[in-house]
């Protein structure tokens, strides 16, 4: 008997056309799909995804307040997804930003506070660096041991995010501790403190350090991945590793920079979120920025400018999810599962990149 | 500080409390890996046991349907990873991050009215006459019915892997999915049931935290056990008594910092609350300095049979 039948056939290299349309359709099949859940929770789907995309942008009463939170959300998660791209393309699995991101908070946060109240304007460039360093440090945990014993650095750097939150809530009740605060957790707060605080740079536009920073990454990471020898040898280590041994590609060093890298990017966006969004070290001023960059990193095929437009989608559903959860009860919980969803269809759809489906008449 | 507060009989016996959770999602997940599939969603699939067992015990009363039900929303979840990664070829690394991504948000989703709320807990079982027997009577045989179920898990696990031919399939699937397809076993089919198991265990596990350790419903109450379930598959050798081991030290090693936090051990809380993940991560660097034996040869790849 012959009957129809679907195989997959990999294609010699993926598709383009789909690496670009396929992060659309899974936003697509998304919003979809989350309209079918906040359904399910008892809201007006189309309401609902109006909420969460449009109204953040256009709502005549609302769209002044949060168009500014859209860098002020997207800047921390460009950052970390650019450092992490690069050591996903390469196989290097560093999922524990969050704690780099905390570390280069608790350092720059340190060094600003070293120095209160003085004012001098090498403050802030100097808590730029111990950020950066703070967290290029944590991450070398994990790159060393890997290197040196080859341990597994995905289940490392993750243990290392609750080493690093145990370490965070230690200095907000101690070492860092504000000491006018009546006892209360948390340090002193950067806003009373110019020269440390990592201000809005043009007003109303929610433009801070971390934002130049950002786009500062995008940019290097472009010319590094398209322009630079060690950019090549991250995307050859990633897709031929036998071959980038050939090719003298020192995979010991490639580990530590693209783990250093992450860390250091990871590090630096908690510093500038500590010192100007959030506005003090506290228990849990983190929000999970390091996990939601992971999916910024997927959704931007870990290139460069989609992690860029990427970032910006995903901290639209952060404003648009504060904003439904505001007028319509939705509960914020569903914002976290509709990214999560978004990262299952992106995916999913990912075969349609690697593979062609092909219908054939098959002896059974 | 007045160590003589921490009473060995009740540190052993409480060991295997803390273990069990820890325990089960790791028995699954070494049974995943040993067919070739890397399941990093562990943590997603616990939590969501946790909660949906918390909110089925809720209801009814009978935890034992609790389990059950987390059981079975372990496995749908992990019916989702299955899909994605067996039949869509999506990355492992990457689909499982997603799948403890979407199981935290789902988790406190569904767990927000249960937030505060009393469970009925399982009932410690006394094993007549075995449970008289002083010092061994209350460490081993005075438990609730779950640590003896997860244990026979074990011995299950161990059974089957080693002296059956269904463990001998699944073995050879994971070491060469190429050469296993080759002999005519069904590849993914054999995974899709390896993963369902890892994520049936992994509920089970979420909700033995959620109704017999701590019982009460908190968001995001697995704090990471799912990801120390796989640095102990890996520090098993995945082997189901080195399992076994692995997570009852370390069940160990928590229910030690928490009595030395009670007893006011000078070490501040920080240092303690950070030692079982610091531990883990010493633990991980001396396994990898004996190279990663046993580890399943097509552990993580893709199978993608061209005929």
């Amino acid at each position: 008997m012959i009957r129809p039948s679907l195989i997959l056939e990999k294609r010699p290299s993926p598709s383009r056309f789909w690496a670009t349309t396929t992060p659309v359709l899974a936003v697509i099949a998304t919003m979809i799909a989350g309209g079918i859940m906040f359904w399910a929770l008892g809201k007006d789907p189309i309401e609902s995804i109006r909420t969460i995309f449009w109204d953040p942008l256009f709502h005549e009463t609302f769209g002044p307040y949060s168009r500014p939170q859209l860098l002020v959300k997207a800047a921390p998660l460009i950052l970390i997804a650019i450092g992490l791209s690069l050591g996903f393309r390469a196989g290097v699995w560093n999922i524990g930003a969050e704690g780099q991101y905390i570390m280069g908070a608790i350092c720059g946060a340190a060094v600003g506070l070293a120095f209160y109240p003085t004012e001098n304007i090498l403050i802030f460039p100097a808590m730029i660096l111990a950020g950066a360093f703070g967290g290029w440090a944590w991450a070398m945990i994990p790159g060393l041991l890997k290197t040196r014993f080859g341990t597994n650095e995905i289940l490392v750097s993750l243990m290392l995010v609750y080493v690093a939150e145990a370490a965070l809530a230690s200095v907000s009740q101690g070492l860092l501790q504000n000491p006018d605060g009546m006892g209360f957790p948390g340090s002193r707060n950067f806003r009373d403190f110019p020269a440390a605080y990592n201000t809005e740079l043009i007003t109303g536009t929610g433009m801070h350090w971390g934002v130049v920073f950002a786009f500062i990454a995008v940019i290097f990471a472009y010319v590094l991945l398209t322009r630079h020898m060690l950019g090549f040898h991250v995307r050859l280590t990633g897709q031929a590793p036998r071959a980038a041994r050939f090719a003298g590609v020192n995979p010991t060093r490639l580990v530590l920079f693209c783990l250093g890298i992450s860390g250091a990017l990871a590090g630096m966006a908690g510093m500038f979120e500590v010192s100007g969004p959030a506005g003090q070290v506290t228990i849990d001023f983190n929000s999970g920025y390091g996990f939601t960059a992971i999916i910024v990193a997927f959704l931007g095929r870990l290139h460069p400018i989609g992690i860029l437009l990427a970032g910006l989608l995903m901290a639209l559903t952060y404003i648009g999810g504060e904003l439904a959860q505001l007028m319509l009860g939705l509960p914020a919980a569903a914002i976290q599962m509709f990214q999560g969803m978004l990262m299952f269809f992106l995916l999913a759809m990912d075969m349609l990149t690697n593979y062609r489906i092909r219908f054939t008449l098959k002896n059974a | 500080m007045d160590l003589s507060q921490i009473n060995p009989i009740l540190l052993i016996a409480s060991l295997m409390v803390a273990a069990t959770p820890i325990l089960l999602a790791a028995i699954g997940e070494a049974v995943v890996e040993k067919a070739g599939v890397l399941n990093l969603g562990v943590e997603g699939m616990m939590i969501t046991g946790a909660v949906v067992g918390f909110a089925i015990t809720v209801n009814t009363d009978a935890p034992a349907l609790g389990f059950v039900g987390a059981a079975i929303a372990g496995a749908a979840l992990s019916m989702l990873f299955g899909i994605l990664t067996q039949y869509l070829l999506s990355n492992q690394v990457a689909t499982g991050l997603g799948l403890t991504l979407f199981g935290l948000g789902l988790s406190s989703l569904i767990g927000k009215p249960y937030e505060g709320m009393k469970v009925t807990t399982l009932a410690k079982m006394e094993i007549p006459l075995l449970s008289d027997i002083p010092v061994l009577g209350p460490i081993l045989f005075k438990h609730d019915p779950m640590i003896y179920v997860s244990l026979m898990i074990i011995a299950g696990t161990w059974y089957v892997l080693k002296h059956t031919r269904a463990g001998l399939i699944l073995r050879g699937v994971g070491e060469n999915h190429d050469a296993a397809h080759a002999l005519g076993y069904k590849v993914i089919r054999v995974r899709l049931m390896a993963i369902a198991f890892g994520g049936a265990c992994a509920g089970m596990g979420g909700a033995y935290i959620s109704l017999v350790r701590v019982p009460q419903w908190v968001d995001g109450m697995t704090a990471g056990a799912g990801w120390i379930a796989l640095a102990i598959v890996v520090f098993a050798s995945w082997r189901p008594w080195r399992v076994l081991l692995g997570a009852y030290l370390f069940g160990g090693i928590t229910v030690l910092q928490l009595n030395l936090q009670a007893a006011g051990v000078p070490v501040p809380v920080e240092v303690l609350a950070m030692s079982p993940y610091v531990i883990t991560i010493v633990v991980l660097v001396i396994i990898s300095l004996k190279g990663n034996h046993g580890a399943p040869g097509a552990l993580g790849k893709i199978f993608h049979a061209t005929h």
